[in-house]
């Protein structure tokens, strides 16, 4: 007779290496974290203010994962504006992680597409900045090692848990969280302290101070387009700085 | 007949819908594919830049704009915990946490203890 118990699998790889990168990349986002789980509590908050019904703001907690675009998008939905004016926006304050995913492709585009397409959604905006600075380069032919694997994940999934949660959090404990400490500078020190270690040579930080002067300028433009200019000038100005101090 | 569903309720849910496509597919642009795809060389140039300009370009208006105008008042707890963090970072290079709780730990003094902006 056959056996019905279902053939075991486990629920971690039994590599070590990769166990003890998973240990290691949670670790690692554990400050950061302190940033997304701030963005999660401001972001879960204003979801149970903005009037919306209780179950469409858990669907978006738990499928949406975006605290940009969540929190620019509240305000239309409940107002009731036209669905592609939502999607135009967040599509705009997404933007940045379309630029983000060549950079995934160098590390995962040897995975299978399923694979690609989960890993991209976990890679929030922290992911991206810890990742390269512990593995500054890909394996060959975009197959991640073992160890790239299992950081990543413990990276993602930590960061993660701490937005579902802080996310939850803020919308069942709304009246209850004191947004007006400055809860949201926390999530801002976050970014930039993820930032600073980026600046790794002279032609980025020349392309990074052009594009921080330029989101400043266009800072007024509507749905997030200031972030977009500064990307597109830290290209013009980064091709410029390398052609001059980083001859290839 | 009358719709199971009035369109004001449905369309909500369509916003989240949306919203969940819209970020699925942003993230996995340049993964989706299962060629190699072909980028344009300026693309591939200027590429390295892009992701910490992203992040600073985020966080500049946060830091320095109230409202969209410059703070006219210098005693603003934002620009004090920022320029905390920068001392931190650039005492030990590298450390998230650490800046990112001193940058913290100052803005909750200066508003809670001190009362500033």
């Amino acid at each position: 007779m056959p056996s019905l118990s279902l053939p075991r699998r486990r629920l971690l790889p039994a590599d070590a290496a990769w166990r003890s990168a998973f240990a290691r990349g949670g670790r690692d986002i554990a400050g950061a974290a302190l940033g997304t789980v701030a963005m999660g509590l401001v972001t879960g908050v204003a979801m149970r203010n903005s009037g919306l019904g209780l179950e469409l703001v858990l669907a978006m907690s738990l499928l949406v994962f975006a605290s940009a675009s969540q929190l620019a998008c509240l305000p239309l939905i409940a107002v009731g504006a036209p669905l592609w004016i939502i999607a135009a926006t967040a599509g705009v304050l997404n933007l940045r992680f379309v630029v983000f995913s060549v950079h995934w492709r160098r590390y995962f585009g040897g995975h299978g597409r399923g694979r690609r397409m989960l890993l991209s959604y976990l890679a929030g905006d922290p992911i991206y900045a810890r990742f390269v600075q512990r593995f500054p380069q890909p394996a060959p032919g975009g197959c991640a090692t073992p160890e790239q694997q299992g950081y990543f994940l413990g990276l993602a999934l930590t960061n993660w848990a701490a937005w579902q949660a802080a996310s939850l959090a803020g919308i069942f404990l709304a009246d209850a969280i004191p947004t007006a400490w400055g809860l949201r500078f926390v999530g801002v020190l976050a970014l930039l302290a993820l930032a600073l270690p980026m600046l790794v040579d002279r032609a980025v930080r020349c392309s990074a101070a052009a594009a921080a002067v330029v989101a400043l300028a266009t800072a007024s433009w509507p749905m997030g387009l200031n972030v977009v200019m500064a990307i597109a000038t830290a290209f013009a100005v980064g091709i410029w700085a390398d052609r001059r101090w980083n001859q290839a | 007949m009358p719709l199971p569903f009035a369109a004001e309720n449905l369309l909500p849910w369509l916003a989240v819908l949306a919203l969940v496509l819209v970020t699925v597919l942003t993230r996995s642009f340049f993964l989706l594919p299962h060629g190699e795809p072909r980028l344009p060389g300026w693309l591939r140039q200027g590429l390295r830049h892009a992701p910490v300009a992203a992040l600073l370009a985020m966080v500049m208006p946060e830091i320095f704009l109230n409202q969209g105008h410059l703070p006219a008042d210098w005693r603003d707890a934002r620009l004090a915990a920022v320029a905390a963090a920068l001392l931190y970072h650039w005492a030990r290079r590298g450390d998230v946490t650490g800046t990112i709780l001193t940058g913290t730990a100052t803005l909750l003094v200066l508003r809670l203890g001190l009362g500033w902006a």
